[in-house]
């Protein structure tokens, strides 16, 4: 399991090493020079110059990739291009409302579709499954947007139950900041946990059809024993999986929510970063988002292994 | 008193009738075995006994264990009877056992659902049995995973689960057909042992007649969801009325006659031949290691011979089957098809490969479901450079098929329109279309039901006879192998123990690995042969 979970380590290190070189190449040759876009067309060259030079884009893209590289381990993103603030403190104030909404989205999400897709493998082919493979389709048809609107419609301008946007700041305490970021995460968690839904039935009914499933049976087990000590745990691995895809996803995806509720996140961030080729913003963001997408791998390869002993013994 | 009485069962699944009117017993201590080929309801019977049937299944009759009849029980008291009073073994090891638990948690479990003991308690019985099946606590504690676990030591783990709390009846569903000869012939003497120590009731289900004839106290004979004939072992033996028993024992033991082999003359030569697989690295800067799957194998195949593999699983049989087609290059020795390599540089040499051709096991698995037969025939084709196009294709194709037992037309069909005979006898066809110099069987009678079976042995002999086949025939199964080839290779862990004329062979074994792989093998008695 040591050796297992250092190697995972190892492979988490390459791969944000390989993704920083990536993000910072690809940015740098994108169309587009920031002192340039900042001035408006009509500047003078030399005042560009000027610009990029007190920017630090004068320097060659190595040294500036170890210098951003550098900073970025001892927490010093930068200085942002068009707000003239540090980027770290930016991101860091975004990233209180994003990373609470994608984990209460995710823990929304994880709650409805475990039982839903337990359920409906229970009852695979009666009326019970029926219901709850419909309801997922329409969950993984209408786009989450929608569902934003009529939540909106329905819990904030009819019923006056929640807001119908912004965010109350965590510093009017915890339960303020949760009411305000329910209906989003709400929003978010509905088509996720259709899909996960979906792939928790079928795995379960993969499971459901092996020779050991019989097995438990014929030892006295009932069919509800029977599938939850011995298909859950087995199905867990697909469905960990895609718990991994949807964290990433929830973390930067959320712009369209973040709209539809006026929430100050990171996907408004970015996209404020990229009209304004604030390019030092959006290299720091996404570099954030890699490590985030790369960390939560590193924990669903480990959550592998506590659920499956081969995984453990294959070093 | 019987302790389990079927009276009557007759089973349908919408409109298919899977049993009718199956009547069997057995009393406590008794030996029964079950046969029949596929299809013909003794795993229904047995999962009927058991209620574990397919959800739609309709059943009417009495199952009767102890005077209580098992159908007309709740679900709720079934399960107090399942793994408490009847206890199951499987198939299939391999997958019989939940793979994230451990061994340990999933035999106490039989104890522990039914209430029968506390935690302590049912973890010393749990030892406790794994030992009488044979998995000793140094060896194998109870914290160990089923993928450490060998194909026969699991099965070791399901039989210690079934009889955890000594059941008055143990049924087992061909709990043999998975393994090894020697294996098999272990788990045999195990479950033959565990019935004289609880005075259990065992209901053996397996469609080899020569598995149970030594060890059953009752024979019971199906056929298409009805029993044909069931008697006491030797009377039944003996009789044979029914004329599907007496099939049937005919054709567990069939014999062919093959035309004598022409003078020896070198068809395929295997030299030195090494085959290394490099082992998971465990160590950053150490070398991992490799495993040596076959290990200097020398041997020759003559033209117009029918050369025998055997030995058991894992040990190398598949490798060498690979690497004699070029499939995997070697890492020592060489394999000469008529004086060429088959493995040429770094890739297979073509020139050769298409003097060879091969038939796997698995009849359902090797083909391509929404390719028809004329297609799936003609595969080998790709490998000439002018195959033959329009009518001489047709003609090809016509031939192959009529030469293996089929017609003609059959080439515009499916292939999920043919059994599993006629499935492996496309195989055949497909093998032969291009008149290959040497075919590899690889365990290509295997999988297939004694009559069956029967059958392709004789298209084999046939074949024989018209085209002069040379053939490698790998097999775990001695008594086909015996039949179908003049000599005969007997292999243990990568390595030729010993080869010579398999009459001779199968006579007088020298090595002493051949003889325990002949002691273990189940033999037919010699009483209906007459």
């Amino acid at each position: 399991m040591l050796r297992y979970s250092l190697k995972r380590l190892l492979s988490l290190i390459l791969s944000l090493a390989v993704a920083s070189l990536v993000i910072f190449f690809v940015i740098e040759v994108a169309p587009g020079d920031p002192a340039s876009f900042m001035l408006g067309i009509n500047a003078q060259p030399d005042t560009v110059a000027a610009l990029r030079a007190e920017l630090g884009l004068d320097v060659p893209k190595a040294e500036r990739y170890l210098a951003w590289v550098g900073g970025m381990v001892t927490g010093d993103f930068g200085t942002s291009y068009t707000y003239r603030t540090p980027v770290a403190r930016m991101i860091a104030d975004r990233l209180w409302v994003s990373l609470p909404l994608a984990l209460y989205a995710l823990m929304l999400s994880t709650l409805i579709a475990c039982p839903a897709g337990i359920y409906a493998a229970a009852r695979r082919g009666r009326p019970g499954d029926a219901v709850v493979m419909g309801a997922t389709q329409l969950g993984v048809a209408v786009p989450n947007f929608w569902f934003a609107m009529m939540l909106v419609l329905v819990f904030a301008i009819n019923l006056r139950w929640f807001g119908a946007g912004g965010f109350a700041g965590w510093d009017k305490g915890l339960l303020t900041g949760l009411h305000s970021l329910t209906l989003p995460a709400i929003a978010l968690a509905l088509p996720q946990a259709a899909i996960l839904a979906r792939v928790m039935r079928s795995a379960l009914l993969d499971i459901l059809g092996e020779d050991f499933m019989r097995t438990a049976r014929a030892k006295g087990l009932s069919r509800r024993q029977a599938l939850w000590r011995h298909a859950v745990r087995n199905a867990l691995i697909p469905v960990l999986t895609i718990i991994g895809l949807q964290f990433s996803f929830l973390l930067a995806g959320a712009i369209i929510i973040e709209q539809v509720f006026y929430l100050p996140g990171l996907g408004r961030l970015v996209f404020q970063a990229i009209s304004a080729r604030d390019l030092i913003v959006v290299e720091s963001v996404v570099m954030l988002l890699v490590f985030a997408v790369i960390t939560v791998n590193f924990m669903v390869d480990l959550a592998y292994a506590l659920v499956d002993p081969r995984l453990r013994a294959r070093t | 008193m019987t302790l389990l009485e079927i009276t009557d069962l007759t089973l349908s699944i919408g409109a298919l009738k899977i049993l009718d009117r199956v009547s069997l017993s057995i009393a406590p201590g008794e030996i029964v075995a079950v046969t029949g080929e596929s299809g013909s309801g003794k795993s229904m019977t047995a999962l009927a006994a058991m209620r574990l049937l397919p959800e739609r299944a309709k059943v009417a009759g009495h199952v009767m264990l102890e005077g209580r009849d098992l159908l007309a029980q709740s679900e709720a008291a079934m399960c107090a009877v399942r793994g408490r009073e009847i206890g199951m073994v499987f198939q299939e090891p391999m997958t019989a056992l939940n793979p994230v638990r451990t061994i340990g948690d999933q035999v106490m479990e039989t104890i522990l659902i039914h209430g029968a003991m506390d935690r302590d308690a049912a973890r010393a019985r749990a030892r406790e049995v794994l030992e009488r099946v044979g998995l000793p606590e140094d060896r194998f504690p109870l914290s160990r995973f089923p993928h450490e676990l060998s194909g026969g030591q699991r099965q070791r783990v399901v039989i210690a689960m079934a009889i955890a709390l000594r059941p008055k009846l143990l049924i087992a569903d061909e709990p043999t057909t998975a393994l090894d000869v020697t294996t098999q012939a272990q788990i045999l003497d195990l479950l033959k042992g565990l019935v004289q120590d609880y005075g259990m009731g065992l209901m053996m289900i397996t469609h080899d007649l020569a598995v149970v004839s030594d060890m059953a106290d009752r024979i019971v004979v199906m056929r298409r969801g009805e029993v044909v004939e069931q008697g006491a072992t030797r009377q039944l033996f003996a009789r044979m009325h029914h004329p599907y028993t007496r099939m049937l024992f005919e054709a567990s033991g069939h014999r062919v006659t093959l035309p004598a082999p022409p003078p020896p003359a070198p068809l395929l030569e295997v030299r030195g031949a090494v085959r290394d697989y490099r082992l998971p690295r465990r160590h950053l800067m150490r070398d991992p290691g490799v495993h040596r799957a076959v290990n200097a194998v020398s041997f020759t195949l003559n033209r117009g011979e029918r050369l025998g593999l055997v030995g058991e699983s894992g040990c190398g049989k598949s490798t060498l089957t690979r690497a004699i087609l070029g499939l995997e290059p070697l890492q020592g020795g060489e394999i000469l098809l008529d004086g060429q390599p088959v493995w040429s540089g770094h890739r297979p040499n073509l020139a050769v490969r298409r003097r060879m051709q091969v038939v796997f096991q698995d009849p359902f698995g090797s083909f391509n479901p929404r390719h028809r037969v004329e297609r799936l025939v003609t595969e080998p084709f790709h490998l000439l450079d002018s195959p033959p196009r329009g009518a001489a294709r047709r003609e090809a194709v016509a031939e192959a098929l009529t030469a293996v037992g089929l017609q003609p037309g059959d080439a515009g069909k499916y292939i999920h329109e043919f059994s599993g005979g006629q499935r492996q006898r496309i195989a055949i066809a497909r093998a032969l279309i291009i008149r290959p110099e040497l075919i590899l069987f690889d365990e290509a009678v295997s999988a297939l039901d004694v009559s069956v079976r029967a059958q392709i042995l004789d298209l084999l002999a046939e074949l024989c006879a018209a085209y002069q086949l040379s053939y490698l025939f790998i097999s775990h199964d001695l008594s086909v192998v015996r039949t179908v080839t003049d000599r005969v290779l007997v292999m243990k862990a990568g390595e030729i123990v010993e080869q010579g004329e398999t009459a001779r062979v199968f006579a007088e074994p020298q090595h002493g690995y051949t003889r325990a792989l002949l002691a273990a093998a189940p033999t037919l008695p010699e009483v209906g042969a007459a």
